[in-house]
């Protein structure tokens, strides 16, 4: 009987058909806007640089036209690319250590920040241990890694690691602490076991917030890998960056800068579509969820 | 199919054992620590019973541990000084066979419907077939079918209350205990909830602990109101319903002559304290 009070959600089909087309246009614009300030961007530092105004000299600040230049020798020279081998290799390393460290980093964080999130006393315990560790330097850090581990992949693993760590162990002891205690009080009544309210009331709630970490943990998983390859690596895009600046190349530097960039980008787009799937149960509007 | 025999059974088996369904608090005193440190007695000396299978309402004026009660009873909390017992049994930890039902309703956002209500036998350790055939069923009951699949963020505010009933009843509870349920809905919507409500009571018989402000609603539907008193809650009176049942709708019982004698013996009770309580709070604002 209630089923027929309840406003249908179907949208008249004209009335979506321009929906969609003012939908599009907006973003057909944002696009567009967004390519023409790229476009002032580089051609304005072209200018500069070539006409040497207000001292941007492109032997410093490099030339859009020479990063050009070192893009395309890095992507077409194969294993002569760099001196540790080809530019994909570098690519490939430096990809390896942050998304191992993000998958270290994250899984440790969300384990941890649960089991703190859940158990007051521990936490409390733990809370100056946690604080003075998380006040280390991380440069620090990574050359502590470096001399006990040596050259390898894996001191930056770890760095890369332990910058994730924080951004999502916070994260989800917040979101632990923000269940709904009549949600909570419920799952208890009506039976559960410690176990099952975890997984069906504690993590899906903290997933929220976890997530909401995970965009930014990537990128400093990016940045933990490239920080330590800088401070010492046998291969990865740190190393090539070090090496270039240790050339005075700094249209070489600009490019890897650049190559980052783009890897930052698809990781943000693979997060945002994983983000997507978990949290489909989600109102698409947040003024609608305040009145839940 | 296994699952849809066990509830069909289940009632009768629930009549046989119905001593489990006695709520007896004897002496409760409640204290809670505020953060600064001192003690604040949320209920003092509050005895009363609920008979197996009765529907009981707590009435009072805001702020005098009603829902402390709650908490108590369920095992969620423990007693300063008194006794609680279920069943002729001592509450320790969560008490077994209760369901809840909260004004602001605790079901899962991330869940649908269905996932919602099958948490029940889930938790209890059902497979998840079987919890999910019971559920549609239950959704049935509630008049929800069709909405399986919809998300809470979806639903009116009496369509969550409906899932939340089913999700509260699934497990056939000897107890429910609703704290303010219907509170934050629209007087229609609420008189509708209330008699689906009472006819599902009148299926199962549970025993309800039913805490509410709203004295109509505990005249209209309970056997007996208990009435406490500005906090700290103390029980000032207990009254019998004696009007018939199947009381039928409860928009109409409110016309019945018998239904207004009491009411207005109630109210006569209630009125001190709810003055009481509001003199205070509004002393303590200025």
């Amino acid at each position: 009987m209630s089923a027929n009070t309840i406003a249908s959600t179907s949208v008249q089909p004209a009335a979506k058909k321009t929906g969609l087309s003012i939908r599009r246009k907006r973003k057909l614009k944002i696009h567009a806007a967004q390519i023409g300030f790229a476009v002032v961007m580089l051609g304005g530092w072209q200018l500069f640089a070539t006409n040497k105004w207000l001292g941007v000299d492109p032997f410093t600040y490099g030339k859009p036209t020479l990063i050009w230049d070192s893009l395309y020798a890095y992507f077409t020279k194969g294993d002569q690319a760099t001196e540790f081998g080809s530019y994909w290799l570098q690519i490939e390393t430096t990809l390896r250590e942050a998304g191992l460290g993000f998958l270290l980093g994250t899984a440790v964080g969300v384990v941890l920040g649960v089991l703190l999130g859940m158990n007051r006393f521990l936490a409390e315990v733990m809370d100056p241990y946690i604080k003075i560790f998380n006040s280390i330097p991380r440069i620090v850090l990574g050359e502590i890694f470096l001399v006990a581990l040596g050259l390898g992949e894996l001191p930056h693993l770890l760095l890369a690691a332990v910058l994730v760590f924080f951004v999502v162990f916070f994260n989800a002891f917040q979101g632990v602490r923000e269940v709904d205690r009549n949600i909570l009080a419920n799952a208890k009544v009506l039976g559960a076991k410690r176990l099952a309210i975890v997984r069906h009331v504690i993590l899906p709630s903290a997933l929220t917030w976890i997530i909401a970490s995970l965009h930014s943990a990537f990128g400093f998983a990016l940045t933990g890998a490239i920080v330590g390859e800088v401070i010492g690596a046998q291969r990865g895009l740190g190393l090539v960056i070090a090496t270039d600046q240790g050339k005075f190349d700094s249209n070489g530097v600009y490019a890897t800068m650049l190559v980052i960039a783009v890897l930052a980008l698809a990781a943000e787009w693979i997060i945002t579509q994983v983000e997507h799937r978990l949290l489909s149960w989600r109102p698409p509007s947040p003024s609608e969820t305040a009145s839940i | 199919m296994a699952a849809r025999s066990a509830s069909a059974t289940a009632p009768a088996a629930g009549r046989t054992d119905r001593e489990n369904a006695r709520i007896e608090i004897t002496g409760v005193t409640k204290r809670f620590l505020t953060p600064s440190g001192d003690a604040f007695t949320a209920l003092r000396d509050v005895s009363f019973t609920v008979e197996p299978g009765q529907f009981c309402a707590v009435v009072g004026p805001t702020g005098c541990g009603k829902s402390t009660t709650l908490g108590l009873v369920a095992g969620l909390d423990k007693p300063s000084e008194g006794s609680v017992k279920v069943g002729g049994r001592e509450v320790t930890g969560i008490t077994d066979g209760t369901s809840f039902m909260f004004q602001a309703d605790a079901l899962l956002p991330w869940k649908t419907v269905l996932g919602n209500v099958a948490m029940g036998p889930i938790f209890k350790g059902a497979n998840k077939k079987d919890a999910q055939a019971l559920a549609r069923d239950w959704i049935r009951r509630v008049g929800l079918a069709g909405f399986e699949d919809h998300h809470p963020h979806q639903l009116s505010g009496g369509m969550r209350k409906r899932v939340a009933m089913a999700a509260a009843l699934i497990n056939e509870p000897s107890i429910l205990m609703m704290d303010e349920p219907f509170g934050a809905l629209d007087v229609q919507t609420k008189a509708i909830m209330s008699n689906e409500l009472l006819g599902l009571w009148e299926q199962l018989r549970p025993s309800v602990l039913f805490i509410t402000h709203d004295l109509e609603e505990a005249v209209a539907l309970a056997d007996r109101v208990v009435v406490l008193s500005a906090g700290p809650g103390t029980v000032k009176e207990i009254f019998d319903i004696d009007l018939p049942r199947p009381r039928g709708s409860v928009q109409e019982i409110r016309f019945d002559t018998r239904f207004l004698e009491l009411h207005h013996q109630i109210w006569e009770t209630l009125r001190e304290e709810v003055q009481r309580s509001y003199a205070r709070t509004t002393g303590e604002n200025a």
